[in-house]
């Protein structure tokens, strides 16, 4: 066990972490040259190109220094805080973290939400400023923020480059003598730390450990403490490039198992295995039941694919177990799931690997948080829908939840920042200088008003200059109300959204302009409406087509003509009726995209 | 009964809004009339046994060809094609070259129907179209033609544009009856992609076209024809009875036809073919027996469409004759997507068509494209 060091970094995107992390892993010789993809980690089509690791995973290297063979256990992490739960239940299983900040750039919001999460699990950092080969680095200036955020001496702080291969001996050396050796007893009950699970077509759920505590025996008898289900350990191993099956695995060590496991959800990160007849006393601390923060429909195009649809997302929720998904039916859209996501890029996410993978085209509605709402016999009503709203007559009260967010930017664009958090609600809770010029904001905020558009105004009002984390902090009381859509008169109900009341005058006017957009004009006025309860707060209209014909139709016209037609019909086809009214899919994404 | 068209690919000055294929480099000219003659050879045999009723010289500027290019692509046409007796030959002129001595070379060719490229009768609307005549030439034009006693007589109009007002939409209308013009064609301004007029809406330059004044002018066009004794018998088609125009009602009524010269189509009722829509290219291709079209056969669906959206296009309607050559199962559905149009009365049904109103007809493409088996 004194040999095995234990780490994962922290990074916030695009500062470097795969090319880095692939650098070791060529260094020590756990893949060669060849087998080096770009971004080795990310193995998954959607993380590489979105240059993001989405599921964390984990590699096992082996090193020789000064005479002496490690094992050294990478722990990747995913860098969204979308994913922040299993970032959390990666740094558990580990005794160091690599802190790697881009020199150019300096620290992010995300990593130092990381690493708070880090320095409470007491995990040694290393910090590295990568991308020194950049003529832009600013080390002296970076290696300040680090020495005054971890309390380090500037000495500490690491020179890389994952481009060069600068700095790649230091840091396994610094691995080797800074990071703890794992503590906890080899001949105590197993106690092992579930930090994440991996879907195999052939071999079923994967799912990777770390043991704290005891060994675990290929053929054992097991059991998950949270779930209370017990299975055989068909195999357990160590994470090379490939699995390495192990008869056992040890205290202090990161390995995998299979034990023909079907379903994700069965497999809950943060839970803890423990041998049957030889039970741990307690679960490892921290676990947490995955809950899903962002609700919306999801409905196929076609309306024949439905059973597809559904096929589709089960096998996505193999293997990802925080999508969460129960049938719903909409006037306009047909039958379809109303799905629960952790955020807005998980969301996408699950949308592009609907496309991509299953080949299915589907239609999202308006997305919304969860909301509580109290009827006046005090029920308390989870409102994952709009239509889930009770009647405002039966209503009491509603609760929304609300985050506590951290943003970090230049001084220059706080006043910017401030107008756009307080427009989105929230409040001004704590604002501290980490440098002279860079500022770390701290803000109550309702989470539905993050759901739209925060992310890119914040980008486009700090120029880019502003990085933002949050984590949930409860329920508060809130001034909700349902605003609907009719068109010609019909409610939509596909685009019915949940909307505190102060912003639903803008909301419904803009909701209702980016309709008249996006409806193409048909051969009667359409009137579109925003409404709440019985009351109209928005009107735009599209009006009616008076001229659909082309002037000349002679012998070379003809071909074209009816090729253009024919298209026409089969995007018609695609639309969808609301009363007498054409609606093209774009529409129903509307919301979505109010900022275009 | 079929057509032949001949593309005359060269014009003098490019029009704003033109999106035809044509040159104005008039270089190749002789070369091309060469090569069109070579291609009335080779595709001999394309209208199979039917009779030729009509030719017609389309552009491009036609009228650009001298006496002796156009009898030779005549001669050609006689010598290697059954005609009728009567045959209907148009030549597309532009006011500018319809002078006194060319109207009469183009009478003693046999050419007997003038379709003039008149616009507008104004020269702020000239200028602004980049024609290359004058609102002098429109008169003249007109006055020589019939002097020769080519009475057989059809007339270009441009509306739907904002420097056209009523009185002048008046004024233009009125020739036709001062002039007796027995056949109009006159078109909304359609901004086509890559066009010059394009580009100067795409630069705020000029002001797209508004439909609502489309929509006026052309109620206020076919009111007055229509008093002028002038049957709207197509959407941009105009006439007195026994000239409507011979060759584009054939289009209408899916007769064959074979079209020559660059980027000219033709049509065998079983597939449609085109040209390449290149002067250089087409001289090549010719000149190396390669062949210079590309070709489409036509599928059940295919032909139904193209009845279907042509016939709502005309006074004649989509013909059930036609109708009932097709499978039953494409009829049945057909029947079914029109139900909602006979009930709306938007289309009728006759004995022997069915006919979308008039009142409709400026939104024919889109019940069109809704009847479409796709």
């Amino acid at each position: 066990m004194k040999n095995i060091r234990n780490f994962c970094i922290i990074a916030h995107i695009d500062h470097g972490k795969s090319t880095l992390a692939d650098r070791l892993l060529q260094t020590t010789g756990t893949i060669t040259d060849r087998q080096l993809q770009e971004q080795t980690l990310d193995d998954m089509d959607l993380e590489r190109e979105r240059g993001i690791t989405i599921k964390s995973h984990a590699i096992q290297m082996v090193h020789k220094h000064e005479g002496e063979t490690y094992v050294l256990n990478l722990i990747d992490t995913p860098g969204h805080v979308d994913f922040s739960y299993e970032v959390s239940r990666s740094i558990a299983a580990c005794e160091g973290a690599l802190l790697i900040v881009d020199a150019t750039q300096g620290i992010q919001a995300q990593t130092i939400s990381n690493l708070y999460l880090a320095l409470e699990h007491d995990l040694e950092i290393i910090p590295i400023l990568n991308k020194m080969d950049l003529a832009s680095a600013m080390p002296e200036e970076v290696t300040d923020q680090i020495v005054d955020l971890i309390g380090c001496e500037p000495e500490d702080v690491i020179a890389a480059s994952g481009k060069s291969g600068l700095g790649v001996d230091n840091i396994l050396k610094a691995i080797i003598n800074r990071v703890p050796a794992p503590k906890g007893d080899p001949e105590a009950p197993l106690q092992a730390l579930i930090f994440d699970s991996v879907f195999n077509q052939f071999r079923g759920i994967v799912a990777y450990f770390r043991i704290m505590n005891g060994s675990i025996k290929k053929g054992d008898q097991v059991k998950f403490v949270n779930t209370g289900k017990e299975y055989g350990a068909d195999e357990v191993g160590v994470l090379g490039l490939d699995y390495i099956p192990q008869k056992q695995v040890f205290a202090g060590n990161v390995g995998y198992i299979i034990s023909g496991i079907k379903k994700a959800k069965e497999v809950k990160v943060g839970d803890t295995i423990t041998n049957v007849i030889n039970p741990c006393d307690k679960a490892i601390q921290g676990f947490e039941n995955v809950k899903p923060m962002v609700f919306a429909g999801i409905y196929p195009v076609d309306t024949d694919e439905y059973e597809e649809l559904r096929e589709a997302m089960e096998k996505l929720q193999l293997n990802d177990a925080s999508l969460t998904f129960e049938p719903e039916s909409s006037a306009a859209l047909g039958f379809g799931f109303r799905c629960g996501f952790l955020g807005m890029l998980h969301m996408e996410i699950i949308q592009e690997r609907l496309e991509r993978e299953h080949n299915m085209t589907v239609i999202t509605t308006v997305p919304n948080v969860s909301y509580i709402a109290y009827t006046k016999k005090e029920e308390q009503i989870i409102v994952n829908n709009p239509s889930d709203l009770p009647e405002i007559t039966k209503m009491d009260r509603v609760e929304e939840p609300f985050i506590a967010a951290q943003i970090i930017t230049k001084s220059e664009f706080i006043g910017a920042i401030m107008t756009l958090c307080i427009e989105k609600r929230g409040v001004l809770k704590n604002q501290v200088y980490l440098t002279s010029d860079r500022v770390e904001l701290q803000f109550e905020m309702p989470l539905a008003e993050i759901v739209f558009d925060f992310y890119d105004r914040l980008k486009t009002v700090s120029k880019g200059y502003a990085s933002f984390d949050y984590q949930p902090i409860g329920y508060q009381a809130s001034n909700l109300s349902k605003l609907d859509i009719l068109l010609n008169g019909d409610q939509v109900d596909a685009l019915s959204s949940l909307i505190h009341r102060d912003n639903s005058y803008h909301f419904g006017k803009k909701i209702c302009e980016k309709l008249k957009e996006l409806i193409p004009r048909q051969q009667f006025d359409i009137a579109i409406q925003a409404a709440i309860g019985a009351k109209i707060i928005a009107r735009e209209t599209v009006k009616a087509l008076r001229k659909d014909v082309t002037a000349k139709c002679y012998g070379g016209d003809i071909s074209r003509k009816r090729k253009l037609l024919e298209k026409q019909k089969k995007g018609k086809k695609r639309m969808r009726q609301v009363g007498n009214v054409e609606v093209p899919q774009s529409a129903f994404m509307a919301v979505l995209k109010l900022n275009d | 009964m079929a057509g032949i068209y001949i593309h005359i690919p060269f014009c003098s000055k490019a029009c704003h809004y033109c999106d035809f294929h044509f040159s104005t480099l008039l270089k190749n000219k002789i070369a091309v009339v060469n090569s069109i003659a070579q291609e009335l050879i080779i595709q001999k045999e394309y209208l199979g046994l039917s009779k030729v009723s009509t030719i017609y010289f389309g552009g491009g500027t036609p009228s650009l060809l001298s006496t002796l290019e156009l009898e030779k692509i005549l001669k050609t046409i006689r010598q290697n094609f059954v005609l009728e007796k009567e045959v209907e030959i148009t030549l597309e002129a532009n006011p500018d070259d319809l002078t006194l001595e060319k109207v009469q070379e183009l009478k003693a060719t046999g050419i007997n129907r003038l379709s003039i490229g008149i616009q507008s009768f104004h020269q702020n609307h000239l200028d602004f179209f980049n024609r290359s005549h004058t609102e002098k030439q429109t008169f003249l034009a007109i006055e020589n033609a019939k002097s020769v006693g080519i009475n057989n007589l059809s007339i270009d109009l441009i509306y739907g544009f904002k420097d056209l007002t009523e009185e002048q939409l008046q004024f233009n209308l009125k020739q036709i009856s001062s002039y007796q013009i027995p056949h109009v064609s006159a078109y909304a301004l359609t901004v086509e992609p890559k066009t010059a007029l394009s580009s100067f809406i795409k630069k705020g330059k000029v002001d797209p076209p508004s439909e609502e004044l489309a929509k006026t002018q052309f109620l206020t066009i076919i009111d007055y024809l229509q008093k002028e004794g002038l049957t709207h018998y197509e959407i941009s088609n105009f006439g007195k009875p026994n000239f409507f125009s011979k060759h584009n009602t054939s289009y209408w009524k899916s007769e064959p036809y074979l079209g020559v010269g660059p980027s000219a189509h033709s049509f065998n009722g079983k597939n449609r073919q085109w040209n390449i829509a290149n002067n250089v290219q087409y001289l090549k291709l010719i000149h190396d027996e390669k062949p210079m079209f590309q070709k489409e056969e036509l599928t059940e669906k295919d032909k139904l469409n193209e009845l279907i959206m042509i016939g709502l296009r005309t006074i004649w309607g989509i013909d059930k004759k036609k109708l009932s050559k097709f499978s039953s199962g494409l009829q049945k559905q057909f029947l079914n997507e029109l139900k909602k149009y006979l009930s709306q009365q938007k289309i009728t049904e006759t004995e022997t068509s069915y006919v979308l109103q008039k009142k409709y007809w400026f939104l024919a493409d889109g019940i069109a494209s809704s009847l479409f088996q796709v």
